[in-house]
């Protein structure tokens, strides 16, 4: 029993630190999928993370942030479809642009607007989210086993976590079943056939970036608004390439996002977990290695080891309409 | 297809375009300066005067700049290849071990000379090692060498974190660094360059390896383009189908640029360990690799263009550190955002004013020939 409950912790936090990941897969999903990489995922998620942190504690009120969190979110997400689109800038460098661009104004802002060495405000009651209970979660707590699962695992999380989970069904029928979809996975592929059809490949890739941009922006809000209370200098620590790891790693399809989001969470949930306790059969794992096998997995991955992951065709090449 | 912008002469497209770019960048910076109600003019004069104002500040700019002409150099190479090494970082990381060794093996019985060869050695061999695998992977694997690169570089500062925190650490300290370097693991700071000049270089650890940088971006130009291997490297970064087609070895090019790059990357641990803090420390590289990338950029990938490139980013190091004394609210941080908007407008959006300078001097052009004809009626 007390294994259970052990585990049952491990996969509390490990569905709490996933949601960012989620968010920012998918959102890298839409973009990719329609042929725009963005290693600027990062950049995008510590910006929104800022900007709702800032926004929740001037105006009393999350909501305010999260719109915040998102219109910044968006606004980067532009800049970036500006370059790699209209511009047929290198999609690579204007990514590492706005991942240095966010890191440096976040904290200059925050400095210059709040000064707490670059932190916003301790948010409070009202201006960040709350967890929420499902139905009946105190009274089946004592049931064995189910009961455990049901209250401890399933209840007492974010909103936001909740619609997390849900667009991951979500962005599967919408890339495997709407119209839109169709285009959108067409346009990654062979742009020229989209175009040939009629359907403009910039707006479609335009829309795909805005998308990219909300997902972002509510991933850094659930980042300063719920995970903690308020935005701290570099919060995002490089989950933004964590969840680029793992879209990769999920071969740009939304459900094995999830899982892999999942299993990269589960890994640092483990690692926080498992500091200066010895595993059963291998002895002490260094932190340090647990912390790298995220990284250390999706290489292996890439290089064909386990499967091959194969981008989208079109990814990273500017369309140019012939001339 | 026809080429998509119309020939400018060689000044505008190396000179003006890069000019104007820069120019758009600063003042974006500027913008920022003024959201945070400083003054942009006087913070520019705070910043020069910072870092060219004074022995010391010249001295710790050229100190700043040396790693910068290193990763710089590193980037450079391998966008020459078509390559995107954004791993300069974990390189530079890594080869801090390739510094370090050397330096704790030798430094009590060797000259000074003979340690600084091996760390030149060990620094390249190790940075171009951690470069081997993303190059090989890229290859041979057909893994993209911009994403193994940056998960390249999240293992390396899990693996130095652990190197330093629980093998080299000296018993008993709390720091998680070596322990410090004897005389002989010191590089010779360059204090004559400045007693010529008739300056006083203060405390600045300028040091040789600015012209160990100096003699690599020479070794650069040489070999890029005045080598058969640099030949080959240039022709596969403009098209990878035309040196196949030449018989050009794709995969061997490839790796032997990834590891040139790494080892670049990997000598800008010189620096800083051996030449200031003469002791390896936790994440020593402090995002010099980064801006390697927009140096790389902004010198339009040519050695020439890449030590200007360097000395200016040092100057916003140095100077950077200098405003921060007077205006409080511009912390170093500030950097990062320009070093961000430089990469944004000389790399991503290269292009932007491309168009209205060609038609600007397209009808200069034309007024030009105008005038001609009506000088000849």
């Amino acid at each position: 029993m007390e294994y259970f409950d052990t585990l049952i912790v491990i996969l509390q936090s490990t569905v709490r630190v996933s949601v960012p990941l989620i968010l920012a897969a998918l959102a890298g999903l839409y973009s990719e999928r329609a042929g725009i990489f963005d290693i600027g995922l990062e950049g995008k998620m510590l910006a929104a993370a800022f900007a709702g942190g800032a926004a929740a504690s001037v105006y009393g009120s999350a909501l305010v942030g999260l719109g915040a969190a998102v219109f910044v979110s968006v606004c980067l997400a532009l800049v970036h479809g500006f370059a790699s689109i209209t511009q047929r800038g290198n999609q690579i460098v204007s990514g590492v642009a706005i991942n240095f661009i966010a890191l440096g104004a976040t904290v200059i802002l925050g400095q210059a607007w709040f000064r707490q060495g670059g932190r916003t405000p301790q948010l409070g009651e009202g201006e960040r989210f709350t967890t929420v209970e499902l139905p009946f979660a105190a009274e089946l707590a004592d049931v064995p086993i189910l009961g455990s699962i049901y209250s401890n695992l399933l209840s007492g999380h974010f909103l936001l976590t909740y619609f997390a989970f849900a667009l991951v069904p979500f962005t599967w029928w919408v890339l495997y079943r709407t119209r839109f979809g169709l285009r959108l996975r067409a346009v990654g592929e062979n742009p020229g056939a989209v175009d040939t059809a009629g359907i403009s490949v910039i707006w479609l890739r335009y829309r795909a970036v805005i998308c990219c941009g909300i997902l972002c922006g509510i991933a850094g809000a659930y980042l300063s608004m719920a995970m903690t209370a308020g935005f701290v200098k570099g919060m995002t620590a490089g989950k933004g390439f964590i969840a680029l790891a793992a879209l990769i790693f999920a071969k740009w399809k939304p459900v094995n996002v999830m899982f892999a989001c999942l299993l990269f969470g589960f890994l640092d949930a483990m690692s926080i977990r498992m500091q200066g306790n010895a595993l059963p059969i291998v002895g002490e794992v260094p932190v340090q290695f647990m912390q790298a096998l995220p990284y250390i997995l999706t290489v292996i991955l890439l290089a064909g080891f386990i499967g091959k992951a194969i981008p989208p065709r079109a990814g990273g090449v500017p369309y140019v309409k012939e001339r | 297809m026809s080429v998509p912008y119309a020939k400018l002469p060689a000044w505008v497209d190396y000179g003006l375009i890069p000019l104007i770019n820069l120019a758009v960048a600063f003042a974006v910076a500027g913008l920022v300066v003024l959201a945070v109600g400083e003054s942009p003019v006087r913070a520019a004069g705070l910043m020069i005067q910072g870092a060219f104002g004074y022995g010391e500040g010249i001295g710790f700019t050229l100190y700043y700049a040396t790693n910068f002409i290193f990763t710089g150099l590193a980037v450079a190479v391998a966008f020459h290849c078509g390559l995107f090494n954004i791993g300069g970082e974990g390189q530079a990381y890594v080869a801090g071990l390739g510094v370090a060794l050397p330096c704790l093996w030798l430094d009590q019985f060797a000259p000074w000379y003979l340690v600084f060869l091996a760390a030149i050695v060990g620094s390249a061999l190790a940075g171009a090692a951690w470069a081997l695998i993303p190059g090989w992977l890229q290859a041979k694997r057909g893994s993209h060498v911009v994403i193994t690169t940056i998960m390249f570089n999240f293992i390396a500062s899990s693996l130095m974190v652990y190197v330093l925190v629980d093998v080299l650490k000296p018993a008993g300290s709390m720091a998680p660094q070596t322990r410090a370097f004897a005389e002989s693991g010191q590089l010779p700071r360059l204090d004559w360059m400045f007693s010529w000049a008739g300056v006083d270089m203060g405390g600045a650890p300028f040091n040789l390896s600015f012209l160990l940088a100096l003699v690599m971006a020479g070794v650069v130009w040489a070999v890029i383009w005045r080598t058969r291997l640099g030949y080959e490297i240039r022709t596969m970064g403009h098209s990878p189908r035309a040196a196949a087609y030449a018989g050009i070895r794709q995969s061997r090019i490839i790796i032997i640029t990834m590891m040139m790059s790494g080892a670049l990357a990997g000598m800008m641990a010189l620096n800083p360990i051996m030449g200031d803090q003469h002791r390896m420390q936790l994440d020593f590289v402090g995002g010099a690799g980064f801006v390697g990338i927009a140096v790389a950029l902004m010198g339009r990938s040519h050695p020439v263009g890449i030590v200007p490139a360097a000395i200016l980013f040092g100057m916003l190091y140095q100077g950077g550190a200098e405003i921060s004394f007077e205006m409080p609210q511009i912390s170093r941080d500030m950097i990062t955002i320009i070093q961000g908007l430089v990469i944004l407008f000389a790399g991503a959006l290269e292009n932007m004013f491309r168009p209205a300078i060609t038609a600007f001097f397209a009808t200069l052009g034309g007024a030009r020939a105008d005038k001609s004809i009506a000088a000849a009626e």
